[in-house]
């Protein structure tokens, strides 16, 4: 019982990592006002470009290559709804869907139709001394890869950057109310880039340790995650440590899925992949607590 | 996404433009590639308008579902409400379309089809209710709840065709296949092009009057125009109006379902829509959401992802290349928008 409980806990730990890491980054991009709809395609840019980089670099590369493909699609994103002030929704599914067709087409022709036999180097876990021996809860939290490490370090630091320093609250502040935020000197745009490059390159290390978990790329290997993301940071209510536990939630709902259809039994686990969105609908309607978007979430901001 | 449409001509021009510039656009990927673009170009145009059953059975086929959630999606752009919901209320028009064909097999085609579309039609109209209600009692933004919607449906059709609606020798993650006497009629004798074409271009027609010569359709792009100039009229119920637009919206994405089940799959299966809802975003921008050159627009991407498929075969050329192209059109209709605007500033207090 010990054995299957502590196995759940690792895999919803695994699971999540990815979209944590991704929830973290949107939440400080989200609370400068930018809702970025090609999250999803930042995250698939971060598997190819890490199936680049761990070819050449092992695991670091691989993290690098993730990071510089989420960049990339980024800064794409940011000139269009920061520089021309087009409509971020549109923009972002434009690259979301343009993320995939890129992707894909550079995989084919890069390495081949198929691609069946590319393999890249995967996470090994590294085990924190003591602490992984904890019990039930020790190997889940203590015995994982690198990036969930990171994980642990990124939530307290955007907590922080947030929180506790000025750009962090210039940064809240242009999120709620940019007129007030530039009256006061702040400068709209050059904050929502850091926005947005914390959102893109936080989805491109989450692709790093998408593909790097399982060794290869395949087409659409996000599978939505993108857009999951955007679900857990409304859930976490906008705030680093509610994203993080957040993605716990979700990254449970799939772990439950995996154990039930491995067990056989005859159980409709879609309920329990449904079940978290239902849950974030109903915290967005205000019947779980009080949560609230950034008043100026998606709209282009500044006098100019 | 709030703003008048122009004039017909004027938007026609700029669709023709930008559809030449996305070809402009493939022969440059083609060249990067190192494809042969003559070669490729041959196969797209082959595949896609090879001969008049291939343009019928192939690209009108394609432009079906195009067309009606393109509609959707511009009806609902048009009231600034941004449902990027499309795809989940589509699939929740297929498995109503599935469950109420299933239940009406033995039943005469003429009384079962319309009931069937019209399931269809009510299946998307609740998904979209749902958001639609949320944003208007709470405020939620659609942009999340939809696509919260579009999970929660799929997860919904993953159930359906493992449980309740799955074939019955229970090895295959889909629906029983429907009698073919439910099939909708084909239009064009010995291809695959079914009526569903034309009630979408009848819908695209109906739309375009109500939305220019009714009175409803004038409190629509009042709202689209200025939602603040159109609520301080006191003329125009902004919250109501903008609800019933979202569900029309649904309701129209829907309706695509019922035709795509009955028109072409005759069945129900998870990956029924290969992501309809968002390329309908595109389409819905390259007509400058006018409800008359969506039909344009919607032949024209159909006729894209028909020739790619052709492309990929015989010039080895990757078809998910469309989806670049898709987003080159939205960001061009973007980026274009932006030249636009510098022409002629918005006026002051404006929405951004």
């Amino acid at each position: 019982m010990m054995d299957i409980v502590s196995a759940f806990l690792e895999a919803t730990v695994r699971t999540a990592t990815p979209l944590a890491i991704a929830a973290v980054g949107e939440t400080v991009g989200e609370r400068a006002g930018i809702i970025n709809v090609g999250l999803e395609g930042a995250i698939i840019a971060g598997c190819l470009g890490a199936v680049a980089g761990a070819s050449i670099g092992g695991v670091p590369g691989g993290l690098a290559g993730g990071l510089v493909a989420g960049l990339l699609v980024a800064v794409t994103f940011g000139l269009f709804v920061i520089t021309m002030r087009a409509d971020q929704i549109i923009a972002g599914t434009a690259l979301t869907v343009g993320a995939y067709g890129a992707t894909g087409a550079l995989y084919r022709i890069g390495f081949g139709p198929s691609g069946a036999a590319l393999s890249i180097p995967t996470l090994d876990a590294w085990s924190v001394p003591l602490l992984s021996s904890l019990p039930i809860v020790g190997a889940a939290l203590f015995s994982q890869p690198v990036v969930t490490y990171l994980l642990y370090a990124l939530v307290p630091t955007a907590w922080w950057f947030l929180q506790r320093t000025g750009a962090g609250l210039a940064l809240r502040a242009i999120g709620e109310y940019p007129p007030a935020a530039e009256a006061a000197g702040v400068s709209v745009s050059r904050l929502r880039w850091w926005g947005v490059l914390a959102s893109g390159g936080c989805g491109g290390v989450a692709g790093a340790t998408l593909a790097m978990q399982v060794g290869t790329f395949s087409e659409q290997m996000s599978a939505g995650r993108g857009f999951i993301v955007l679900a857990i940071v409304a859930l976490g209510r906008w705030h680093p440590v509610g994203a993080a536990l957040a993605a716990l939630v979700f990254g449970s709902t799939t772990a439950l899925q995996y154990r039930f259809q491995a067990s056989g039994m005859d159980v409709p686990y879609q309920v329990f992949l449904a079940l978290p969105y239902l849950v974030t609908l109903l915290v967005l309607a205000g019947g779980v607590g009080r949560s609230r978007a950034p008043a100026a979430l998606g709209k282009a901001g500044g006098s100019r | 996404m709030s703003r008048a449409a122009p004039p017909f001509v004027r938007t026609a021009a700029t669709t023709v433009t930008l559809a030449a510039a996305v070809v402009l656009l493939l022969c440059g990927f083609l060249a990067l590639g190192g494809f042969d673009v003559g070669t490729a170009l041959g196969a797209l145009v082959r595949g896609a308008a090879g001969s008049p059953a291939t343009l019928a059975s192939y690209t009108l086929v394609r432009a079906t579902p195009l067309l009606l959630c393109g509609l959707a999606v511009a009806l609902a752009f048009r009231a600034g409400i941004v449902n990027i919901g499309a795809d989940g209320q589509l699939l929740a028009g297929a498995i109503a379309a599935t469950a109420v064909a299933l239940s009406l097999r033995t039943a005469p085609p003429l009384v079962a089809q319309p009931l069937i579309l019209l399931s269809a039609v009510c299946a998307g109209t609740m998904t979209a209710a749902i958001p639609a209600w949320l944003r208007r009692r709470f405020g939620v933004l659609e942009v999340i709840s939809t696509i919260m919607m579009n999970f929660v449906v799929l997860h919904l059709t993953g159930y359906l065709v493992r449980g309740p609606l799955q074939e019955p020798t229970r090895v295959y993650p889909q629906s029983p296949t429907l009698p073919e006497s439910l099939r909708l009629p084909f239009v064009v004798p010995g291809t695959r092009l079914h009526a569903g074409f034309l009630l979408a271009v009848l819908l695209a027609v109906v739309l375009w009057w109500v939305l220019r010569s009714s009175a409803a359709g004038f409190r629509v792009r009042a709202i689209g125009a200025n939602p603040d100039a159109a609520a301080v009229s006191g003329q125009v119920d902004v919250p109501r109006v903008t609800f019933r637009v979202f569900l029309l919206s649904g309701a129209i994405a829907g309706l695509a379902g019922g035709t795509e089940v009955l028109g072409v799959t005759m069945a129900l299966y998870e990956n029924l829509s290969p992501g309809w809802g968002f390329s309908a975003i595109a389409v819905a921008l390259l007509a400058a959401l006018h409800p008359l050159a969506v039909i344009g627009s919607a032949v024209f991407l159909g006729a894209l992802t028909a020739g790619a498929g052709a492309m990929q075969r015989e010039a080895g050329v990757p078809s998910v290349l469309v989806s670049v192209l898709e987003a080159s059109v939205i960001l061009g209709v973007l980026a274009s928008q932006r030249v636009l605007a510098r022409r002629s500033p918005a006026p002051a207090g404006a929405r951004p």
